[in-house]
């Protein structure tokens, strides 16, 4: 694929350093690596020591330190990809390309990796070849790609254009997300009753976070508006690394247009000129449409000076594409990361609305939140607040997975239940279900008669969803799913504190206890235990919930363990696999 | 600034507002753990989670927080006490920690942390994963095996025109701390040492400075930074019933260390004539139990299938199981061979060695032999492990009063300093 340079330069009041991921991209996309020559050219250019650049580098899994091949290929490992044969697939990449997992073949032509949930948990098995989507594979079409790559062909023309899967929206001209979108028209009705009106609108329609966190929307964009500062920043989170989620992928694949005029209003209301789009390196494919629309608009006269036509609202927006780490769709870790900085999340001294990016005041939202803002300007008041259930009005956008006839995009509004979701989708012998991801709630089957609302703020009765739903069948194995979920977050940690760092570490040899069939009652205790120091004790959110699943499962699925480990429960001696204990021994025998 | 009134377990303090809470704490004699805590560095680092209390509700680490007028701070519950020892032997077990071995020994903030928080071992899993050692910058040494990623070197150790010696490098546990050779280079000699003392471990080592403070004048050998330590342990019920038991004692993947220890007990060595029996030992030669014990003391390790036979024979034949020494606790010096693979090391030993003889180059393997484990495993992997007493070796005195406090009930108060047991 010819190296694709993003056209817009930085913004006026950035520093250059801010560019450094964009440069590193440039550098692993031309020379498929990044090579010790090119840090320390980087290091010199950024005054930087070479190690901290190379810190920088490394804290990116799509930035790698040796080569990775003319063609590179990332194969999904979330949890839906193995369900849907990702080892079969990787050996078949395997056989076709010559090369081993996380090397390249001995030509240098393919690198075959791994990464986590790509964004397209409807359409598994999938993988990334040279940043393009190719879905639904089997070993069939593996050989076909491979052989065409052989023969020259580029991976953005042979790729796959990943279905949208939109499988349900409501009836009778009730969606919100996906009605006709007019440009402007949001824009205009916004600016019609000033930032005061937007505030007390989005407040009315109870608009909260939709990447999971449901803080409300109006009191961000007050407190942002709140502060006075020379420029401030609107930042669109496209950084959706939740596996099993792709809502964000759909809106941005299908209406970008309403996720910029619902940054463009949010500019208008909070007083901010400059909008960023943090977009998820795996989701590389998605900018050229962006870019596209963004010019569109520029052109239409929404984005640029005098935006919408409103006298002396000025508003422009650019893409800044991350490079594979989940940590950053942490708002102060994907502040970090577009300073060009490791994307460590900070500590929380001051809230971006006050100092984000740049030290700026910064409004964070996710994709969703603004393509909801712009069509509650769109839509008006009173038609938007006649969906959903009184408290929690409006939709949500719910990415199905897993077990089911019919995964992909459903848009609900608040207040279905579970059952009814279960049944619109086609769920076969539903058992488990993972809502928000790994890191939100698991749910057992017999819950299915709970609402999804925004109602329960500690999620007791109702359940809040941020967008993923993962259903799995009465014969997938428990333990193999949680070992997933920790292998995702010990690989995805970003290592600062201890509890997240070694924690994940450490419940992934106690899971695989567990899938060894080794583990007894103690070690179902210890499981919970350490999962609530991680808990209590991390730095951030991914710490904080990495162990939900763990420690849920082990609360609603108790039978379910005690029936497999309730066995070992002899306390003088504890499991042990002598045979594999010896075994490496054993091949001395003369 | 103002002083101000602040709440410790339901406790009022004075101290001046914004002093950080860690400070503040020490200040009015309550003691919060801390070791990535460095008070030069603002904003602070909050990465080893190590103070983390409960502040107005939250659990929060204290090194974050400022006191101000009215603060609520839980600090000793036992949910806190418990958690933050955890987080401490989370470093343990993460890293690769010798301590025995280490330069470090005596001068080390986790060490310290650990006698502080009395931990006797660790309730996770050793990870054993495998860390290099790099020599390659010209004055230090980077040990990778001991850093806890506190990031006090990142953030303090900086060159004369402002650019960083040490950053992070990688992501997840595969993190570590990497250092800039041409920047380092740069530093002065009083830089480098400055850096070598920051490190709350033995990670940073200046060559031929890490010795200037000889061992038994360190930092930490002799006293506590809690003023009531042995407190903290719980005292047992005298039962003054002195009928004499039987012991058993064996030896592992071990050293005997703990063994030559246990005899090192001075006048007291009397009692033991008096008050026990040994039965299956290597001081008195049985080679099998003839009868059950009252109490079995391992020390060591398993390192292949016959020292796991023995250990299960201990278990069934003893009524309290003790284990002795980091060995036995958790796989202790042996268990350096744990973060490479087996195969490699016997190669190394038996058939790339410069010494192995041209033509006899076999791996021993006979079926009289035992067989060699994948990797060291502690005796509370194979068998429950009733007690534990940490050392290399553990001193002569302590390990005595534990058999007493064991066998007859006796008071059992542990003092700071024979606690120590680097």
């Amino acid at each position: 694929m010819a190296a694709y340079v993003p056209k817009i330069a930085l913004f006026p009041v950035e520093p250059e350093r801010s560019g450094l991921l964009r440069n590193l991209w440039e550098i692993q996309l031309k020379d498929r690596f990044i090579s010790d020559e090119a840090i320390a050219k980087l290091a010199t250019r950024y005054h930087l020591s070479d190690v901290e650049a190379e810190g920088v580098a490394t804290f990116y899994h799509f930035f790698r330190r040796v080569h990775s091949g003319k063609h590179t290929i990332y194969l999904d490992n979330s949890i839906i990809s193995e369900l849907k044969g990702h080892d079969r697939i990787l050996s078949a990449f395997e056989k076709e390309t010559g090369a081993r997992l996380n090397s390249t073949d001995a030509t240098g032509t393919f690198g075959l990796y791994s990464t986590p949930c790509i964004g397209l948990s409807d359409q598994q098995p999938a993988a990334l070849i040279d940043f393009c989507p190719f879905t639904h594979l089997n070993a069939v079409k593996v050989r076909e790609i491979v052989l065409r790559l052989k023969q020259g062909a580029a991976a953005e023309d042979i790729c796959d254009k990943p279905q949208e899967n939109i499988r349900f929206m409501p009836t009778d001209e009730r969606t919100i997300f996906f009605a006709p979108h007019k440009p402007g028209e949001a824009l205009h009705a916004a600016s019609a009753i000033k930032p005061e009106g937007v505030l007390e609108q989005l407040r009315i329609s109870e608009l909260s976070g939709r990447g999971g966190a449901f803080f409300p929307t109006w009191k961000k964009w007050q407190a942002c508006q709140g502060y006075s500062a020379d420029f401030k920043f609107v930042i669109c989170n496209a950084d959706e690394g939740e596996p099993g989620t792709f809502k964000d992928r759909v809106l941005l694949q299908r209406e970008p247009g309403s996720v910029i005029e619902g940054m463009t209003i949010a500019g208008y209301t909070v007083g901010a000129e400059y909008g960023i789009i943090y977009l998820r390196g795996e989701y590389r494919w998605l900018l050229k449409g962006l870019e596209d629309e963004i010019f569109a608009r520029r052109k239409a006269g929404l984005l640029g000076k005098n935006a919408g036509g409103i006298q002396g609202f000025n508003f422009d927006v650019r893409v800044e594409l991350g490079a594979g780490a989940y940590v950053c769709g942490e708002e102060t870790a994907l502040l970090e990361s577009m300073e060009g900085k490791r994307g460590e999340p900070r500590t929380k001294w001051y809230y971006p609305v006050e100092k984000g990016y740049l030290q700026a005041p910064t409004l964070v939202n996710n994709v969703e939140t603004f393509a909801a803002a712009c069509r509650l300007f769109e839509l008006g008041l009173d038609s938007y607040l006649r969906r959903g259930i009184p408290g929690s009005p409006g939709t949500k956008l719910i990415s199905v997975s897993g077990d089911c006839k019919l995964p992909g995009i459903y848009e609900i509004e608040w207040g279905t239940t579970v059952s009814d979701l279960l049944d619109k989708c086609g769920a076969e012998d539903p058992f488990y279900i993972q809502v928000s991801g790994p890191s939100g709630e698991c749910i057992s089957v017999k819950e299915k008669f709970r609402r999804i609302s925004m109602l329960d703020l500690l999620a007791e009765k109702d359940i809040r969803c941020g967008g993923s739903f993962m259903i799995f069948n009465s014969q997938r194995d428990l333990v193999h799913i949680l070992l997933n979920f920790c292998r995702f977050f010990k690989h995805e940690s970003c290592g600062v504190c201890t509890p997240c760092r070694a924690g994940n570490f450490i419940l992934e040899r106690k899971l695989e206890r567990l899938e060894n069939g080794l583990a007894d009652h103690s070690d179902l205790e210890e499981l919970k235990s350490w999962g609530r120091i991680m808990k209590m004790t991390s730095r951030c959110g991914l710490g904080k919930t990495a162990t939900n699943s763990i420690t849920q499962t082990l609360d609603k699925f108790a039978d379910y363990f005690q029936e497999r480990f309730g066995k070992n429960d002899n306390s003088m001696f504890r499991a042990f696999d002598h045979e594999a204990a010896i075994s490496e021994y054993e091949r001395y025998k003369p | 600034m103002a002083t101000c009134t602040f709440w410790m377990d339901g406790k009022a303090y004075q101290a001046e507002e914004g002093t950080n809470l860690v400070d503040a704490a020490k200040e009015n004699g309550v003691f919060i753990p801390s070791l990535c805590y460095f008070k030069h560095i603002d904003p602070p680092l909050g990465t080893c989670r190590t103070c983390t209390c409960k502040i107005n509700g939250r659990y929060n680490p204290a090194c974050t927080e400022y006191v101000k007028e009215g603060l609520k701070v839980e600090v000793n519950t036992p949910e806190l006490v418990d958690m933050r020892k955890a987080l401490v032997e989370m470093m343990f077990a993460e890293g690769n920690h010798f301590c025995p071995a280490c330069e470090k020994s005596g001068n080390c903030d986790l060490q310290h942390m650990g006698y502080e928080l009395g931990i006797t071992t660790s309730r996770f899993p050793h990870l054993f994963k495998d860390r290099i050692i790099d020599y390659r910058p010209k004055r230090m040494v980077m040990e990778h095996n001991r850093c806890i990623k506190c990031k006090r070197c990142v953030e303090e150790v900086l060159t004369a025109d402002g650019r960083r010696v040490f950053t992070s490098v990688n992501r997840g546990n595969e993190t570590f701390i990497g250092i800039d050779y041409a920047q380092e280079a740069k530093l002065t000699e009083a830089e480098a040492e400055n850096a070598m003392k920051i490190c709350p471990t033995g990670a940073i080592i200046v060559r031929g400075k890490s010795f200037t403070k000889p061992f038994g004048d360190r930092a930490f050998d002799l006293k506590s930074s809690q003023t009531h330590f042995a407190k903290r342990v719980a005292e047992k019920p005298a039962v003054a019933n002195f009928e004499k038991k039987t012991i058993a004692t064996v030896s592992l993947a071990g050293c005997f260390g703990c063994h030559m220890s246990l005899l090192d007990i001075d006048t007291d060595i009397l009692d033991v004539v008096e008050l026990v029996s040994f039965n299956k030992s290597p001081l008195t030669d049985i080679k099998n139990f003839t009868r059950r014990c009252h109490l079995g003391l391992v020390e060591g390790g398993c390192c292949n299938d016959e020292n796991i036979e023995t250990l299960r024979k201990f278990r069934e034949m003893c009524d309290i199981l003790v284990v002795v020494g980091e060995c036995a606790v958790w796989g202790g010096l042996p268990s350096m061979r744990n973060t490479v693979p087996l195969s490699e090391c016997l190669d190394e030993a038996y058939l790339n060695s410069v010494t192995s003889v041209p033509g006899a180059d076999i791996v021993p393997y006979h079926e009289d032999l035992p067989k060699i484990l994948d990797r060291v495993y502690a005796c509370h992997e194979i068998v429950k492990v009733d007690y534990t007493i940490p050392g290399c070796p553990p001193s002569p005195n302590h390990m005595w009063k534990v058999i007493r406090g064991l066998l007859w009930g006796e008071d059992l108060s542990v003092l700071y300093s024979e606690f120590k047991y680097d």
